[in-house]
């Protein structure tokens, strides 16, 4: 970690992004849900409230999740963090936890699914075989506007029994060769709502 | 009951089955763009100044140092607006910035663009205003007759209804009022868009909003610009419920584009999201129910005075609903019911999800278990008894002629056993269950239970006489491959409710052709209306229909069928059809006609009805006033439920807001300021606050809706909340007349 004294001090941050080594130089104060999203562009990290409240900025840090909006990005300099980027195979094949969310119709908007995402995926590897209350309480200290979470609690529910055949780490990057769920269809694709890039040609 | 919905043959991911989502993989992949992951090239960011004031003139604003300051390259205020300086839903009262007279906290006063988003608020914070306060109007009734604070004066809309014999009592009347808090739409993903300038001095807008067009038009309007040079389009939405209805950032952002010649986005914070937004309008209710003995209404008298807050908003169509509804989905042969909507120095309010039926749904609710009561009637039998059917009139003299299955809602809601809720019932000390959750607050021998019943309902689509048309485009070809290949253009918003989905599954049943594409909604296609009042399902849902059946029509003829045989073409060789070339249709769908109510209230206003049951279950603890909701059943009256999983996930998520409203969501205002602007102080409902949901869909399909269906997403927030009430105030005996109810009011008392 290196510091440029000043005004306008910058210090910079090295990280794993899932799996991949990320620098850049930012200022001290800037929070690392920032960090994400402006400096690195991983912007399927959402900010919904900015207090550590909603949980849609939910990433794991060492495999624990954190809210990325209560930390500050030099604070996790050195470390591993996992996002929602991280989670399907390289080919597209969803993560078991991306895969039941689909399944069980676990969103509509979509703003807190990722924070939701990365909540389970720590839930999971903690607890792997949660009972409906014990899900429902994992699943608490994230909001949800749309779905009234009946959806979102089977979605966590349907994870649990795939992850617990397929014996995979919830908080690693889905590996469908040697995973019993390979078979589970990712989903159909379309344009809507502007699938891809958030870079918008100028 | 759900009967079978008639799926087409070769349509596997058509109408009645629970497709999934279109942008289920991006939004769980995290690579769908909402409108907040917008980035353009050399964009600056735009932030606010806005009024720490409820009511103030201002005397002067001095923007010199935020212009001076480096990597600063705009500060805008009211006299850099070059067209209209007001806009508005209904009607253009909302100052772009306030110049003179500030009307409301959090009221917009310039704008400035910055390099970097934490440069713009050091801006913001540099401008200079010298404001002198002014007591705030705050009262709604008060505001009736006090000094007008807006050119315009401070009635929106004055509505009374009149019908039948204005004289008529019955053996039993019962009296309450009631009033309703301000509840806010707390979509998760704040407001936020970018906008871009274009070459013919034109600007780009991508945006996340309820209604492309009518952003479009306001947007245009105070730019002074063309419509046609203003070009907006959908980008990813969190949520709307209503408070993307109308204008925020919009003309802001488009300003500082023009001016600055660059790229613009804002974002708002969550506290900015509080004051950037209307809000639904607090209520104060005033019922009087006539009955004779055997329980049959006689007369529904009403006073409802909304609280619209600074400006109009949607505020007219919203006492428009109240009154309409004032009195619920029961046969009440006379009725007087008065409605105001009134301008105050509160927030403004406007649509929120349900809006207008939600708040005079727990009067009426509560109403007709206060007769029950003095009737000594079971509540369930009186609401049966003065139930709405087809061929019956509402008190604005309108015919149902459409479907109404008031009785079925009830009963289906009634019948569904709540499942078993725990081993130990109830439930056993220090679990979740507990009114007041795991923190060993509740003891399981304080709590007492309570049931409560409530029904409500709305009208679909806008009414008195407004045409909302939708438009669709629908382009069927062979693609790269030689598959028929559709491609679906429409302008209706997607902001969670799945018209993604829907309109792909139309596709599929009417015309066999499974890959189903959709461009992105925008302005280069004409307006879809709005997505509010449960209309898009019906509205645009029809306009693909229409455009479908369009293109079958033209295939038909290719096929040699004289005069076009629509139903045919699921039985014509499609691909050989299109190696003559792509179709493409575009269709307008217009539902039918309505009339303005008169000034009695009367008038054909509405195209159809949605109605709902809701029982829920109460755990109280009346020593520390917590409330656990512990079951919700629902019967809801859908037409037809073309995507079942989808229309689900609507009746759990309006359940949720219902929830919310009767125990824990409002908006603490004190003297016009709100004290509550943020998650941590104002409380939506976790997945610990919602309680398991059984929901028996009533398919009925609605004459003349595309499809036999209905809307589905406003009943689920009607009739929740009074249920959950009715279920405190069984479980406690008290009144209650106010939502939503907190745990002073339980706690605290008079016994
Ligand atoms: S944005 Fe971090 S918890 Fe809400
Ligand atoms: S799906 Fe919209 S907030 Fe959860």
């Amino acid at each position: 970690m290196s510091v440029t004294a000043g005004a306008h001090e910058r210090i910079e941050v090295e990280v794993t992004v899932n799996g991949v080594p990320r620098a850049a130089e930012v200022p001290p104060r800037r929070l690392l849900s920032d960090f994400l999203r402006h400096d690195l562009r991983l912007t399927g990290t959402h900010v919904g409230c900015e207090h550590g409240v909603c949980g849609a900025c939910t990433i794991l840090l060492d495999g624990a999740p954190i809210r990325s909006c209560l930390a500050f990005a030099v604070s996790v300099h050195g470390r591993e963090l996992t996002t929602v980027e991280g989670l399907a195979a390289d080919d597209g094949t969803l993560h078991p936890v991306q895969a039941a969310f689909q399944d069980q119709h676990g969103l509509q908007c979509g703003y807190c699914t990722p924070g939701f995402v990365m909540s389970a995926c720590g839930f999971l590897a903690e607890t792997t075989e949660p009972d409906d209350d014990e899900i429902r309480e994992g699943m608490s200290g994230n909001l949800c506007r749309c779905t009234g979470y009946a959806g979102i609690l089977a979605a966590v529910k349907q994870a649990a029994g795939d992850l617990r055949a397929s014996g995979a780490d919830p908080r690693s990057q889905h590996q469908p060769e040697d995973d019993a769920f390979a078979g589970r269809p990712g989903g159909e694709h379309g344009p809507a709502g502007g699938d891809g890039g958030g870079e918008v040609p100028s | 009951m759900s009967t079978g919905t008639e799926v087409r043959p070769g349509t596997r991911s058509g109408l009645g089955q629970s497709v999934r989502r279109p942008d289920g993989t991006p939004k769980v992949t995290g690579t769908f763009a909402f409108s907040s992951d917008l980035f353009a090239r050399g964009m600056l960011w735009g932030r606010t100044l806005r009024s720490p004031h409820p009511a103030a003139r201002i005397r002067s604003i001095d923007t010199s140092i935020a212009e001076r300051m480096p990597g600063v390259a705009s500060v805008l205020t009211a006299r850099d607006v070059p067209g209209r300086p007001t806009y508005g839903l209904e009607h253009a009262d909302q100052p772009v910035f306030a110049s003179e007279t500030v009307r409301f906290q959090g009221e917009p006063i310039a704008v400035v663009a910055a390099e970097h988003p934490e440069l713009a608020l050091r801006a913001v914070a540099a401008i200079e205003v010298d404001y002198e306060v002014v007591t705030p109007l705050t009262d709604a009734e008060a505001a009736i007759g006090a000094a007008p604070i807006h050119p315009d004066g401070n009635v929106f809309r004055h509505l009374h209804l009149r019908h039948g014999d204005l004289d008529a009592v019955g053996a039993v009347s019962v009296e309450g009022s009631y009033e309703v808090g301000m509840q806010d739409q707390a979509f998760l993903g704040p407001e936020s868009g970018l906008a871009i300038p274009v070459d013919d001095g034109g600007v780009e807008l991508f945006i996340s909003t309820q209604w492309l067009h009518v952003d479009r038009d306001q947007v245009a309007a105070c730019l002074g610009l063309p419509p046609e040079r203003v070009h907006l389009t959908l980008s990813g939405i969190g949520g709307a419920f209503g408070a993307r209805e109308d204008v925020s950032l919009q003309v802001h952002v488009c300003l500082l584009a023009l001016r600055t010649g660059r790229p613009v986005k804002m974002l708002y914070s969550r506290e900015e999201s509080f004051h950037g937004h209307v809000h639904r309008h607090p209520a104060r209710l005033w019922y009087r129910h006539h009955a004779d003995p055997d329980g049959r209404l006689v007369k529904v008298e009403a006073r409802i005075v909304l609280d619209g807050g600074a400006y109009a908003s949607s505020s007219t169509a919203v006492i428009g609903n109240a009154v309409c509804f004032a009195a619920g989905p029961y046969r009440v042969p006379n009725a007087d019911v008065d409605g105001w909507a009134v301008r105050t120095n509160n927030p403004p309010c406007g649509a929120m999800r349900g809006f207008g039926a939600v708040q005079v749904c727990f009067g009426h609710e509560a109403q007709m278990d206060r007769l029950a009561a003095a009737l000594a009637m079971d509540p369930v039998e009186l609401r049966l008894r003065n139930a709405l059917a087809p061929g019956d009139e509402l008190p604005t003299g309108q015919v149902i002629t459409g479907t109404a299955p008031v009785r079925e809602v009830i009963e289906a809601a009634m019948a569904l056993e709540p499942p078993p809720l725990a081993a130990t019932d109830p439930p056993a000390d220090g679990t979740m269950d507990l009114p007041g959750g795991a923190g060993l607050t509740a003891t399981r021998a304080d709590v007492v239970r309570g049931t409560g019943l409530a029904v409500g309902f709305k009208n679909l689509m806008y009414s008195e006489g407004f045409d909302d048309a939708s438009t669709a485009n629908v382009r069927v070809e062979l693609d790269h491959r030689g598959e028929p290949l559709a491609t679906v253009h429409c302008a209706a918003a997607e902001v969670g409710q799945g018209f993604v989905t829907l309109a792909q599954q139309i596709v599929r049943s009417v015309l066999g052709v499974e890959q189903v594409a959709l461009r992105p909604a925008d302005t280069t296609i004409g307006s879809a209306g709005s997505t509010s009042a449960s209309r898009q399902t019906w509205m645009s849902g029809g306009a693909v229909e229409l455009a479908c059946l369009a293109v079958a029509e033209a295939l038909a003829e290719r096929a040699g069928y004289g005069g076009g045989a629509p139903d045919e073409v699921l039985d014509l060789d499609v691909v050989e059809l299109l190696r003559e070339g792509p179709i493409d249709r575009t269709r307008a769908h217009h539902h039918p006609p309505t009339e303005p109510l008169d000034e009695d209230g009367q008038g054909d206003a509405h195209v159809s009805f949605a109605f709902a049951a809701h029982r829920a279950v109460v755990d109280v603890d009346p020593e520390l006033g917590l409330v656990k909701v512990r079951h919700i059943a629902t019967g809801q009256d859908v037409g037809r439920a073309l995507n079942p999983q989808a229309v689900i996930g609507q009746i759990e998520g309006g359940i949720a807001q219902g929830l919310g409203l009767a125990v824990m969501e409002e908006m603490l205002l004190e003297d016009g300021r709100l004290r509550n602007p943020s998650f941590t102080d104002y409380l939506i409902p976790t997945a610990l606050d919602m309680p398991p949901v059984t929901a028996t869909l009533i398919e009925q399909p609605e004459p003349g809706a595309p499809f036999g269906a209905k809307g589905v997403g406003e009943p689920p927030t009607i009739s929740s909340t009074p249920a959950i009430v009715a279920a405190i105030r069984a479980a406690t005996g008290l009144e209650l007349p106010r939502i939503p109810v907190r745990p002073e009011h339980i706690a605290l008392a008079e016994a």
